[in-house]
Order: structure tokens, then sequence, then C-alpha cells
């Protein structure tokens, strides 16, 4: 038995009997923990049956597990971001309903009856497809992450917002079932001159992006599940674009037409937005690839060390746009000695990858870091080494080393170190 | 099914003696058939019939899913723009004509001079500032090309009411954005002839991703793992920006570990409220405003194109319209805070009165009733809509 556990249990049950309170460890342990010596509820009375949810939701006792948004950052609502609770998750898989939004025209509420994907442009001959006809596809389920290109776009100028859900939540992993878009494109048949295709979503944003057609016909999917169940609005139902390890805003949620062209169109997401100004006031444009990054997510300002000194648990995930990730080394002492994280679950090409680092903390202050490596060898810059070369109005694309200062209490902060 | 396997997977594998084909099949798919094509093939239908020659062979390797596209339908939703002018609608539109446009369907949210009203995109200005500490990144000073412009206006602008302006309304708002940014005079005249001339004066600056060269290479490479630096300073803090939104889950969490930490109890009344039961839950809402569900409902779905500037209900505040809570009966223009339009003013100075027959023809044609309205929304055409909307906003606004 775990002493610290315990304790930790016997405070909440002691409260709940309401009786022997603060009796302290040693005139608990006398007295036996109440949550063993006395009856609970749920050991006597019945639970509620088989229908009380017919579509299941989690614990009531997990309310505060959710998506959170930070109201100054844009505008409204309607075109907005929220965030992923990266603290209050494990594995690499997120849930659907925790999956992180960002529309530009809110949720379209698509009618998939309704709902038409149209190829035209370069093509022989162009088509129309009911939903129905894409499901006659050969289908491909693949985990890949979605990040978007903004994620931690908020701590180009320093240390910001107090919590990874809000530092690096603007990314999911889940698992897609979809049609690989080489067998619908080729159903119209692409023309020799047709090196792009323009991905359109039916929302009131019209969203558009230019994708190079060889990426179009090496691994984009157009998916319509997610996690085995029909995508959730949020996500683009009926249809969207996966393009993996690419930037979040090329995953066309609501996809209802892909033109293929001989040029780039050059659109607003992809000329006034996801563009990187550089330092020198040029910038760079068709930044698709989403570098190697890792958070540690546990602990970190939201999911402080609940326990005093001892066996610690420290988790994280990490991904990479270019493949798989190997390895990644940790830190207690910001940097000045790292240790190979364990990697655990599957580890799969442009999905999250989860680590561990266990260790015996001696209740002393530390600056946690982790650093990724990914398949082909790149290694997690830091801020300095980004900042070097972008400056730090580039809002886009920051995948530097996250540090969390965690004092003797177990608490934690976003600081940036030398 | 292994008969088809036979004829068309060796083409694919590329096998000398039937290399000829291979390059056929790459002809009529124009690009390199794919390896997953070899799948697809290898599953092809039971009922697919046997190919007869090197064509019936490309088309049976296809699903034969979907039907053509008709002229109409392709009309209907291709109307993207690029930079060389492909996908331009014929028409025109002047400086001064855009201005109108523009103090009615954009100046709400982005100013009338492009300067923007809170967080809403700043459309004008900031040349020369793409060096500074804080860049400014407008139309003027940024965009690449004016065909951007033009496409997204088109496609996605009034924001809520997207697709509603006629080409010659877009070309004549792009020309007024043209004159807010300085790159044109007011007797400026954009059509789809001239549009190609106009190049935005930021078009050379963009240059593409260069981070294989410039940043694959430097961060790959051994890393230091032990003794890699000798001090170690925290010289950022978040808690000092103090940005973060207040997540009073986490705050417990704190609370209890520094408690934890000292080795006392967490406070009683915090604890107490983590292991509470839910409360119960409340009873189904009867319907409070007296009206039908189901219009409420139908309202709810209505609303939707209200909502990009209208909020109602519980904690409703001003957005770019006044908030809807206890509309009926109210002043028109009453709400404290809000800057209302000329119109409005003179209604409230008249005692004018939000009710079922004042707002029904107000959503039916706004600019007519309320002449000079700065509402944007073109109206709703069904009263079905005007009353279901109607409901639901006294539904959920009822104070």
């Amino acid at each position: 038995m775990d002493a610290k556990t315990t304790r930790r249990g016997l405070l909440k049950g002691g409260i709940a009997a309401g009786a022997g309170l603060l009796a302290g460890t040693t005139a608990a342990k006398a007295a036996g923990d109440p949550a063993i010596t006395e009856m609970q509820p749920w050991n006597q009375m019945l639970g509620d049956g088989v229908d009380a949810n017919p579509y299941g939701k989690p614990s009531h006792y997990e309310a505060h597990v959710k998506r959170r948004s930070v109201e100054w950052l844009t505008a409204d609502p309607v075109s907005s971001v929220n965030f992923t609770p990266l603290h209050e998750l494990d594995g690499i898989i997120t849930p659907n309903g925790l999956a992180f939004e960002r529309h530009h025209g809110g949720i379209a509420d698509v009618d998939p009856a309704k709902h038409r994907l149209m190829i035209n442009g370069l093509v022989d001959k162009p088509l129309v497809f009911t939903m129905q006809d894409i499901m006659r596809f050969p289908r491909e389920n693949r985990v890949y992450f979605l990040e978007c290109a903004a994620n931690s776009g908020m701590e180009w100028r320093g240390a910001q917002l107090n919590g990874c859900q809000f530092t690096h939540g603007m990314i999911h992993n889940v698992m897609y079932t979809g049609v690989p878009l080489r067998y619908i494109l080729e159903e119209a048949g692409v023309k020799t001159n047709g090196k792009w295709i323009m991905p359109e979503g039916a929302d009131a944003s019209g969203m558009t992006r230019s994708i190079p057609i060889e990426k179009a016909l090496d691994d984009c999917l157009v998916a319509f599940k997610m996690n085995g169940e029909a995508l959730r609005p949020e996500q683009g139902y009926p249809l969207r674009l996966v393009v993996p390890g690419w930037e979040g805003n090329m995953w066309v949620k609501w996809l209802r037409r892909i033109e293929v062209g001989d040029q780039p169109w050059h659109h607003r997401e992809e000329t006034s937005k996801y563009t990187d100004l550089m330092e020198n006031g040029k910038a760079r444009r068709f930044t698709w690839e989403m570098d190697c990054k890792s958070v540690i997510t546990n602990p970190s300002p939201q999911a402080p060390i609940l326990h005093t000194k001892g066996h610690t648990v420290l988790t994280g995930v990490a991904w990479s746009g270019r493949g798989t990730i190997p390895r990644v080394d940790v830190t207690l002492d910001g940097g000045k000695n790292w240790h190979q994280a364990r990697m655990d679950g599957p580890s799969l090409d442009k999905s999250m990858h989860r680590f561990y680092f266990e260790f015996d903390w001696d209740g002393s202050p530390l600056l946690l870091q982790s650093r990724a490596h990914d398949s082909t060898g790149y290694v997690q810059p830091t801020k300095a080494q980004l900042r070097e070369i972008r400056g730090v109005n580039s809002i886009y694309h920051n995948n530097a080393i996250q540090t969390w200062y965690v004092n003797e209490k177990g608490i934690a902060e976003n600081v940036e170190i030398s | 099914m292994s008969k088809f396997l036979n004829i068309l997977a060796p083409a694919i594998g590329g096998a000398g003696a039937v290399m000829a084909m291979a390059y056929t099949l790459a002809d009529q798919f124009i690009v390199d058939m794919p390896a997953p094509l070899r799948e697809a093939v290898a599953v092809a239908p039971a009922n697919a019939e046997e190919p007869k020659d090197a064509t019936a062979r490309v088309m049976a390797a296809k699903f034969s899913l979907g039907r053509e596209a008709t002229t109409d339908e392709v009309a209907a939703w291709d109307i993207d723009v690029r930079p060389d002018g492909q996908g331009l609608p014929p028409g025109s539109g002047d400086v001064m004509t855009g201005e109108e446009l523009y103090v009615d369907n954009c100046a709400m949210c982005h100013g009338d001079f492009g300067e923007a009203v809170g967080r809403w995109p700043v459309l004008a200005g900031g040349q020369g500032t793409l060096t500074n500490d804080r860049p400014v990144k407008t139309i003027g000073s940024y965009w690449p090309y004016l065909s951007t412009v033009f496409d997204y206006v088109h496609r996605a602008m009034p924001f809520g009411n997207a697709q509603s302006l006629s080409d010659d309304d877009v070309y004549a708002i792009t020309a007024y954005l043209l004159y807010l940014n300085d790159l044109v005079d007011d007797d400026f005249e954009l059509s789809n002839e001239n549009f190609t001339e106009v190049r935005m004066p930021n078009e050379e600056n963009f240059y593409p991703d260069d981070r294989a060269e410039i940043e694959l290479t430097a961060f790959t490479g051994d890393v230091c793992m032990e003794n890699c630096k000798d001090a170690v300073d925290i010289t950022g803090r978040a808690a000092v920006v103090d940005v973060t939104p207040d997540d009073a889950a986490a705050r417990k969490r704190r609370e209890e570990a520094a408690a934890a930490a000292e080795g006392t109890a967490a406070p009683t009344e915090v604890a107490a409220a983590e292991t509470a039961p839910a409360a119960p839950a409340a009873p189904a809402a009867d319907d409070a405003a007296g009206g039908d569900a189901e219009l409420v409902a139908a309202g709810e779905k209505v609303f939707r194109k209200c909502k990009a500037c209208h909020a109602v209900g519980e904690g409703a505040s001003n957005k770019v319209g006044p908030h809807l809570n206890g509309l009926d009966g109210r002043t028109v223009g009453g709400v404290d805070g809000f800057k209302y339009s000329g119109t409005f003013t003179d209604a409230q100075a008249n005692g004018m009165v939000w009710n079922d027959e004042t707002l029904s023809a107000f959503l039916a044609n706004p600019k007519t009733y309320m002449k000079g309205t700065k509402m944007s929304f073109a109206g709703l055409k069904k009263q079905d809509d005007i009353d279901a909307v109607i409901a639901y906003i006294n539904a959920e606004g009822k104070e």
C-alpha cells in the first residue's frame, strides 16, 4: 500500500464521513480509512439502469475536464478557437468531445442527405458524389495528429499562459476512417497540368487552401469517421479532408468541393494568415509541415503534483509532421542534465506519441522540459534557437521546448529560463 | 477475381513483358498509378466487368462512382479567383459606390476607415510596419494579391451573411479597400478588365518555406545529456503576465497541492464542493414563454443568421449589434451603451417600441423599414422564419 495515496484518500474520506476530521495520519490509521470502514451509498443502493444515458458521458466527477477558450484572443466566438485539455488525458487518442475546435464561420449544421462533394477544374470529367457514393470507395483507418499552425503562437514573446491546455492544446489525435483522396481524384482523372488542388468547405467561411498534387495523391484522406463514430459537427460533419502532418487549417472541414488547377490560389488563409513573418519584414509562405514538438502534460500549471516527495510520474506527448518520435529527453533541472524518457503506446507515423519519466522527487523545486527527436533525426529546438532564425512576430509554427517551474509545494508555472 | 488480378498486377509491377502496357496506363491516368490503387483493384467489386482492352482495363480500375457535374452546378460553386484573374466574373465597381456599401456592410466590424472595431481584422494602414516590434498586417501593408481580397469578400463576407453581395458590389468594395490603403484615387473604378493591372506593394516579400535548408540541418545532430550548463535562471514568468483565463478546477487543485505540501487538510468547503454529489437534474423547463416549443426550436436555427452580431439569453451583452434580452416591449434604440444609428435614436425619441408587429416588419426588410440602420442583414424572406425567430428571442431573452 502506498502511504501517500492513503493519506490523500483519508483527507477526502474523512470529510465525506463528517467525522474524525484532521485526525492526522497516525490516528486515522488506527481508526481505519473511512472509505473502507464506512458504507458508501454506491455500495448499497442500486445505480441507474442500462438506458439512463443512451449516448454515454463521462462521470460527473470529471466535469472539469473540458475544452476551454481564451476570450481575449479573438473578436467573436463564431470565429475562434478553444483548447484540448491535454493535462487531463493519457495515452495517445483524444476523445471526440475534447478535440479542440477552430472555426472561421461557426459550426456548420450540414444535412448529410444534402451534402455533395464536387471535383472540378483540370480533370477529364467533373464529378459529383453523394455521401453514399463516398462510402462505396475502399476505406482506410489511420491515426494522425492535427495541430493548428498557431498552437503555442501566444508564447513567442515570452511565457504567457499558465497551462499546457492553453499553450499546447490546439492539437488532437484521433483515428480517421476515410477514402484515400487519390481514389476520388483519379475517378475524375487529373489532367497532366493539374499540379494543385483547392479543397473548399461548405461553411459560411467557405474555407479554401491550396495543396500540391503530390501531397493530395500521397496520403490525404477524405474522412467521415473519427474514433469510429461520425465526425463531430465541430470537426466537419459529414466530411473533412485529412492532410497528415500538415497544419490543421488545411484539413478543410465540411468538405464540399475540390478544384484541380495548374497553380496555387493564394487565398486568404495562405496569404493574410498562415504565413510566417520574419524579422526582416519578409514572410515565409506554404509552411505546411508541422515541426517535431513535445510538451510535459503532468505536472503542468493546471496539473500540480498533488503528493509530497517520493515516487512521481511525469508524462507528456510528442509528435512530428515528418514521421514518428523514437525518443524524448526530459530534464528536471532546466537543461543541466537530461534523461531519456520511456516511450509507451503505439508509435505511428504523424501521430501523437506518449512518454513517461518516473522519478523519486526529493521535494525541491524543478525546472521541467521535454525535448523530442523525430525519425528524421531532427531535435526539438529551444525558444532561443527559434527566435534567432524567426524573430518573435511569425505567430505560427512555434515548436520550441516548453519549461514548467515546479515549486516545493508541487505548484507549476509556465516560465522561460536562460 | 484472380483473373482480374492477373491482368492488372503485372502492368503495375512493371515486369518486362508488360512494360508497354504500364506506360499506357500511366498515360491514361495522367499521374502515375499509385500503389494503393493496386489494392483497390484487388478488391474490385465482384460484379466488375472483365476488361476487354487496355482502355477498358483503366475504366475497370476506377470505381464508377459519382456522376458528371453539370455546367450549372460547377458554375454555382466555382467562384474562386486567382492572382492571374482566373475566376473573375464580369463586372465593375467604383470607389464611391464601394464606400456606401462598406459603411453599410463592413464598417460595424472593420471600422469606418478599416481601422477595426475591437479585435476584428484591421484592413487599412500599417505600411512600413512589418519590421516593427508590433507589425500591422493589413491588405495594404501585407496581402500579396488583390485577387485574395475579391475572393474572400465574395465568398465569406459580410460576416454572417456570406455571398449576399453582387459581383459589382464586390468590385466596388474591393476598389474602396484599395482607396482606404492609399493605393488608388477616389475616382478609380475596378473591373474584370483592369483587375490584374493592380499590384499590391508587398507582393515581392513572400518566399517559399525554406525550413528544409535553414532549420532542419541546424536542428539535427547530437545532443548534450550531462552537465550541459552551469547555471539556470528564470527569465520570464506567465504569472507576471497573468492573462490565463480563471480556471476554478485548476485553482482548487493548486490549493490542494499547497495544503498537501503543508501537511494539513484542504479547506473543508473546497473539498466538500469537490466531493458533493451533483445537484439533481432540474425538472424539464416549462415553456416559459408560453409559446410553441417547436416554434422556438425552429427559431433557434433561424437565429444562427443573427448570432454573429446579436446575443440573447442569460448574460447576453452587446456585440456588433445590441443584446436582445427583453426585446418584446423594449423601446427601439433602448439599450444603454450601444451606439445606434440616427434612425434608431430618432425612433427612440418618438417612443417606438419593439413588438411582434414592428419586429416582424423590420426583419422582413430591415433597410426599408428602418432606413439608415447599421444592421447589414438583408432580411428574412419567409414569414415562418420571422415568427420562429421572434418566438425564440422572446423565449430566450425573457427577463
